[in-house]
C-alpha cells in the first residue's frame, strides 16, 4: 500500500500536464453523460416553454375534465379543472427547477460564507458560529420548513426561504472543513507577508481553493432541495393555486389516485427524471473536481506490477555471491499520450553482507527502480517493459504472484523514508510486528510477540516489552524508524531494500539510525541497497555506490573511487555542490539548468546539456557503459582525468 | 555588546507558549514551550544563522519575527523602534522592513493563481505600485532571481522546486525589506538546486544590501553562509558565536555532538551517542539544562538550575556549566 503512494506521489507532479480537461473527463463517464444531457434537454423544453403553442396552465375548462393522455388537443390529458396537463406539466418544472436552483445557490452562498469565514478565523469566532449552525441542525428539517413557512406564510418565495435556511447548515459543515486545511497553508501566510488583509485573502486565496468544493457540493444538493420544494408544495405549503409545480400537481393528484392515476404518475415521473440527471451529473462532477479521486485513490493498482518484457535481454552470468543481480531493468509508466522512461536499463548487483547504495537527485528513477525489485511499482500506470531481475538466482518476474509475495518482508525487506506513513496509526508497533511475522512463518502469536520484543530490543528501543505496546504516534521520529527496520528484519532477509531511510531524521538521529544500520548488517550478513541523495551518508555506510542520472546510472564503482575519484563529470560536479562541514570556503558550484524530463529525453548522453565538456560527439547515439577496471565503470566518452589512478 | 549602534533586529528574553488556559470546566490545560527565552541580535548587512533540530522551535522564533504569531512574552525591535508599536501605526510597517522566505517553496505559491498575480501582491498592498511601474518592477525581479518573465504568466505546479524557490525570494525582495528570514530555503530542494540558489542568495545580499536571518537544520549550509551562528535546542539558545569559532572550537556538548553527527563526504565513522536519547517533554520542561539527560558531562547542577550565558554581538560563550574548549579570558 505504502510503496503505491509513494510512486502515485512521484508521478503526480508529471500527471498534471499529462491530464485530460475536465470537460473530456466528465464526459468520458457515461452515467454523468446521460444525466448532463436528460438535463439539458429538460432545461431546454423549459425554458421555450413560453413561446411553445401551449393552452394557458390556469385556464379551467370543467367540460374537459379528467381526459386521459393522448386525448385530442390534450397529449397528456387534463386534470380535475380540466387544465391542460402538459402544459401544467412544463411550467411546474419550471417553478420547481427555478426554485431548486435558487435555493441552492442562496444556501451556497450563506453557507459557504459562514463556512469560510469560521474556517479561516478559527477560534472564538468559528466556535460561535458552529454552534449556531447545530442549533440549526439540531431541528428536525421538515419541521423548521414548516416553521418557517408557518410563520411567513406559505407561498413559493416563502418556501424557497425555508429550503435554503435548512440547507445552511450543511454547506457551512462542508466548507469549513475545508477552509480550516488552506487557512494553515503556506500561502495564506505569504499572501498576509504580501500585505493581503484579511477580506482579500478570503476572497483571492481561499475562496478559488474552495471553489469546486462548492461547486460539488452544489450539484450534489440541487436535486435534494427540488425534492424538498416539491414535499412543502405537496403538503400546500409552496406554490398556492392556480400555479403549477411538481409538488402541488402531485398533491393534487394524490386526491384522485385511484381514479386518474396519471394525474400523480405525470408529475412523478418528470422529478424521478430531474432529480436522477442532477445526481447522475452531480457525482460526475464530484469525480472530476475532487482532488483526492484525482490523486488516484479509486484507482486499485494491481499486487504486481504488470510486466511486459519484449525482450529478455542478454543472460549474463551470476556470480555465486550474489544477493541480487539486475539486468538492464526498463520501468516506464504511460500518462495520457506520454511515455515515461523513468528507469531506462540499470544493471547492478548487490554481493553477500554488501551494502550498495544508489544515489541520485529526484526524478532520477532511484526509488522506482528499487519499488521495480518486488513489483511494487503501482499498475496502473507502470509496467516493467524489460530486464530481469535475479534475486538469490532466480528471476522475480517469472514468478507468480503469490511466490513474489512470499519474498517480500520475507528474504527481501523494504524501509521507506517516512515511518509515519508506513506504520499503520491504529495498531501497537508489537502487533504491527507480529503480522510481519506470521505472514511469512506459522508461529503463534505468543511466540510471534516474543520474537517481536526481542527485534525492538535488537533495534536497540528501550523497554521492548512495554514498547511494544505503544502505537506509532507515540514515539519518536527516530524510534519509529528503527520500528521501521525492525519490521524489515523480522524475517531474517537476506536484502533490505532502504529508500532514504534517513532523510527524514535530525542529524543526531540519522548517525544513530546509520551506526543501527551497519551494526545489523555486521552482525546478520544481510545485504543493504540503500537509496539517498546524500554522499555524506554514501560514505558512511556504502561499500560501493551507483550514481544515477535520469533513469540510467551514470557511475558505479566502490564508495573511494567514485567520491575521491570520479569519473563522470555529473557525479563530479554533485558531489561539489554540496556545501561541506568544515570547509566553509569553498565555493560551491552549482549545475547550471535542471535534469531533462524523463518523458523527452535528448539523444546521447542526458547530461551533456548541463555539462561544460559536453562535445557534438555525446548528443548522438547513446553512450556505453566503460569498465575504467577495479569495478569502476561510467557512461560517458569523456571521463574526468584522474579518475581510477 | 560593543556597538549596538548598526543593529538591525534585536529580541529580548522572547518566549512562545501554546495551548495553556482553562477549559469550560475550569480544569488547567498543558501548555507547550516552544520558544523559551531568546536573545538574539543581528546587524545590518550580516547574516545570522540559526541552527537546530525539529522541535528546537526555531520555526516558531522565525514566524514571530516576521509577525506571524505574536510572542507570549518578550519583545522584539526593529532598529529602535518595538515591533508592537511598529504593527499599531500601519499594519504594513513591518512586512515592508522584514521578508519571509517559506522552506517548501510549491505550497508557499497559490495553485490557483498566476505566478504575475502572486508577485504583484506586496508590490501593490506594500509599496503602492500599479500600471506599467507594477510590470517593470516585476520583471525587474524576475531578472533579479533569474527567471525569464514569460514565466510570470505560468502556474506554480509547472515549476521545478528550485525555480519556485526563486519565486518566493522574489516575492520577498519585491517588498523591498532590510531583513529577510529564511526558514530552511534549501531543504525542500535537490542538491544539485541547492547551491543555485544559495549562490543567488549571496549575490541578492550583495546587491541590495540585505540582512539575513537564515534558519537550518543542515550544518555545512549554515557554515556555508553565516557570519555569526546561534545553536537552538529545546527552545533556546545553547551556544552562539562567529561563524567559524563556532565550528571550530564548539563550546557546547550539544553543539559538539551536531557537528560530530553530520556524515561528511569522503569520511567514514560517525561518533554516536550511546544512548537513544530524545528530547525533553515540551509539556513539562526539565528544571535544568534542557540536554543534560543526555550530556555525557552532565553533573549535579546541571539538572538543579539552567545554566546561563552572556551573547553579545562578536563574543562566544555557550549556555553550558562545564564547556568544552573553556576560554581564559573573555
Amino acid at each position: 500500500m505504502t510503496s503505491n503512494t509513494a510512486t502515485a506521489s512521484e508521478i503526480k507532479t508529471k500527471k498534471r500536464s499529462a491530464r485530460p480537461s475536465a470537460f473530456k473527463l466528465l464526459a468520458r463517464n457515461q452515467l454523468a453523460l446521460m444525466g448532463a444531457v436528460i438535463l439539458a434537454l429538460v432545461v431546454l423544453i423549459v425554458l421555450i416553454t413560453p413561446i411553445l403553442p401551449l393552452p394557458d396552465p390556469d385556464v379551467t375548462n370543467p367540460a374537459q375534465r379528467l381526459l386521459p393522455p393522448f386525448s385530442d388537443g390534450h397529449l397528456l390529458g387534463t386534470d380535475h379543472l380540466g387544465r391542460d396537463l402538459l402544459s401544467r406539466l412544463l411550467w411546474g418544472t419550471r417553478v420547481s427547477l427555478a426554485v431548486g436552483i435558487s435555493a441552492s445557490l442562496v444556501a451556497a452562498l450563506f453557507g459557504s460564507t459562514i463556512g469560510i469565514v469560521s474556517g479561516y478565523f478559527g477560534g472564538r469566532t468559528d466556535n460561535i458560529m458552529m454552534r449556531g449552525i447545530d442549533m440549526l441542525m439540531a431541528f428536525p428539517y421538515i419541521l423548521l420548513a414548516l416553521a418557517i413557512v408557518a410563520a411567513l406564510g406559505p407561498g413559493l418565495m416563502n418556501a424557497l426561504y425555508a429550503i435554503a435556511v435548512v440547507n445552511i447548515p450543511f454547506f457551512a459543515r462542508n466548507i469549513r472543513g475545508v477552509t480550516v486545511g488552506i487557512a494553515h497553508r503556506e500561502f495564506v501566510d505569504a499572501a498576509k507577508l504580501s500585505g493581503k488583509g484579511h477580506i482579500r485573502i478570503l476572497l483571492t486565496e481561499i475562496l478559488p481553493n474552495v471553489m469546486p468544493v462548492i461547486v460539488i457540493t452544489i450539484s450534489t444538493t440541487v436535486g435534494w432541495m427540488i425534492l424538498e420544494t416539491a414535499g412543502l408544495s405537496f403538503l400546500g405549503l409552496g406554490a398556492q393555486p392556480p400555479q403549477a409545480d411538481l409538488g402541488s400537481m402531485l398533491g393534487e393528484g394524490r386526491k384522485l389516485i385511484t381514479t386518474a392515476q396519471h394525474l400523480s404518475a405525470i408529475p412523478g415521473a418528470m422529478i424521478f427524471i430531474l432529480v436522477m440527471s442532477i445526481n447522475l451529473l452531480g457525482d460526475g462532477i464530484r469525480d472530476v473536481l475532487d482532488p483526492r479521486l484525482k490523486s488516484g485513490a479509486l484507482a486499485r493498482p494491481a499486487p504486481l506490477t504488470k510486466i511486459d518484457r519484449s525482450d529478455q535481454g542478454t543472460s549474463n552470468q551470476i556470480a555465486d555471491e550474489t544477493v541480487l543481480a539486475v539486468d538492464d531493468l526498463r520501468t516506464e509508466f504511460v500518462l495520457g499520450d506520454d511515455t515515461y522512461k523513468a528507469v531506462g536499463g540499470v544493471s547492478f548487483d548487490v554481493g553477500k553482507n554488501e551494502c550498495v547504495g544508489l544515489v541520485g537527485e529526484s526524478g532520477s528513477g532511484k526509488s522506482v527502480t528499487a519499488l521495480s525489485l518486488l513489483g511494487l511499482v503501482a499498475s496502473p500506470p507502470g509496467t516493467i517493459v524489460g530486464g530481469r531481475v535475479m534475486f538469490d538466482g532466480k528471476d522475480v518476474y517469472d514468478m507468480t504472484e503469490n511466490q513474489v509475495r512470499d519474498i517480500r518482508g520475507g528474504k527481501a525487506a523494504y524501509v521507506f523514508q517516512d515511518p509515519l506513513s508506513t506504520l499503520h496509526p491504529l495498531f501497537s508497533i508489537g502487533d504491527q510486528l507480529v503480522e510481519a511475522i506470521r505472514a511469512h512463518n506459522a508461529v503463534s502469536y505468543r511466540d510471534a510477540w516474543a520474537k517481536a520484543v526481542k527485534l525492538l530490543g535488537m533495534v536497540r528501543i528501550p523497554n521492548p516489552e512495554s514498547r511494544a505496546n505503544n502505537y506509532p504516534h507515540q514515539l519518536s521520529g527516530g524510534m519509529r524508524q528503527r520500528v521501521g527496520i525492525a519490521m524489515a528484519l523480522a524475517n531474517e532477509p537476506r536484502l533490505i531494500i532502504a529508500d532514504e531511510p534517513t532523510t527524514a531524521l535530525d542529524v543526531t538521529v540519522q548517525a544513530q539510525i546509520l551506526k543501527l544500520m551497519n551494526d545489523l548488517r555486521t552482525d546478520h550478513g544481510t545485504s543493504v541497497l540503500f537509496i539517498t541523495h546524500d554522499f555524506g551518508v554514501v560514505s558512511e555506510i556504502c561499500d560501493r555506490v551507483a550514481v544515477m542520472y535520469a533513469g540510467r546510472i551514470v557511475e558505479m564503482g566502490t564508495t573511494e573511487q567514485v567520491l575521491k575519484h570520479p569519473a563522470h563529470p555529473y557525479t563530479k560536479r554533485l558531489i561539489d555542490c554540496v556545501p561541506r562541514l568544515g570547509e566553509p570556503d569553498r565555493r560551491t558550484s552549482a549545475i547550471p539548468g535542471l535534469p531533462p524530463a524523463v518523458n523527452n529525453l535528448p539523444a546521447g548522453c542526458a547530461f551533456a546539456d548541463r555539462c561544460d565538456r559536453a562535445e557534438e560527439k555525446c548528443r548522438v547515439g547513446s553512450i556505453a557503459f566503460d569498465d575504467l577496471g577495479d569495478g569502476h565503470g561510467v557512461r560517458c566518452i569523456k571521463p574526468m582525468e584522474g579518475a581510477n589512478v | 555588546m560593543s556597538d549596538v549602534s548598526d543593529v538591525v533586529l534585536q529580541t529580548s528574553d522572547l518566549v512562545r507558549t501554546f495551548g495553556g488556559g482553562r477549559t469550560l470546566l475550569g480544569g488547567k490545560k498543558p501548555t507547550v514551550y516552544a520558544v523559551r527565552g531568546i536573545d538574539v541580535a543581528v546587524r545590518k548587512g550580516e547574516t545570522l544563522g540559526i541552527v537546530g533540530e525539529s522541535g528546537c522551535g526555531k520555526s516558531t522564533l522565525a514566524r514571530m519575527l516576521v509577525g506571524l504569531d505574536r510572542p507570549t512574552e518578550g519583545n522584539i525591535t526593529l532598529t529602535g523602534s518595538d515591533m508592537n508599536d511598529l504593527i499599531s501605526d500601519d499594519r504594513h510597517a513591518l512586512s515592508k522592513r522584514i521578508q519571509y522566505v517559506f522552506q517548501d517553496p510549491i505550497s508557499s505559491l497559490n495553485p490557483r493563481k498566476l505566478i504575475r498575480e502572486t508577485l504583484a501582491a506586496p508590490l501593490r498592498y506594500l509599496r503602492g505600485l500599479s500600471g506599467d511601474a507594477l510590470e517593470a518592477r516585476m520583471k525587474e525581479l524576475m531578472d533579479a532571481v533569474n527567471l525569464r518573465p514569460e514565466f510570470l504568466d505560468r502556474y506554480p505546479h509547472e515549476f521545478s522546486g528550485g525555480q519556485a524557490q526563486r519565486i518566493g525570494i522574489a516575492r520577498a525582495l519585491a517588498a523591498e525589506p532590510e531583513i529577510i528570514v529564511l526558514d530552511e530555503p534549501v531543504s525542500a530542494l535537490d542538491v544539485s538546486v541547492q547551491a543555485q540558489v544559495l549562490n543567488l542568495l549571496s549575490d541578492l545580499k550583495d546587491q541590495f544590501g540585505l540582512t539575513y536571518i537564515f534558519i537550518s537544520h543542515d550544518l555545512s549550509v549554515v557554515e556555508a553562509v553565516s557570519d555569526r551562528v546561534a545553536v537552538m535546542y529545546f527552545g533556546r539558545v545553547v551556544e552562539q558565536a562567529p561563524g567559524r569559532a563556532l565550528f571550530e572550537k564548539p563550546r557546547h556538548p550539544y553543539t559538539r555532538l551536531l557537528l560530530d553527527s553530520a556524515p561528511v563526504p569522503g569520511k567514514r565513522g560517525l561518533t554516536v551517542e550511546d544512548a537513544t536519547a530524545e528530547l525533553p517533554d515540551p509539556l513539562a520542561p526539565p528544571p535544568g539544562c534542557a540536554f543534560a539527560p543526555r550530556c555525557s558531562r552532565a553533573q549535579d547542577d546541571c539538572v538543579a538550575k539552567v545554566p546561563d550565558a552572556h551573547y553579545g554581538l562578536d563574543n562566544h560563550d555557550a549556555a553550558c556549566f562545564h564547556p568544552l574548549n573553556p576560554v581564559t579570558t573573555r
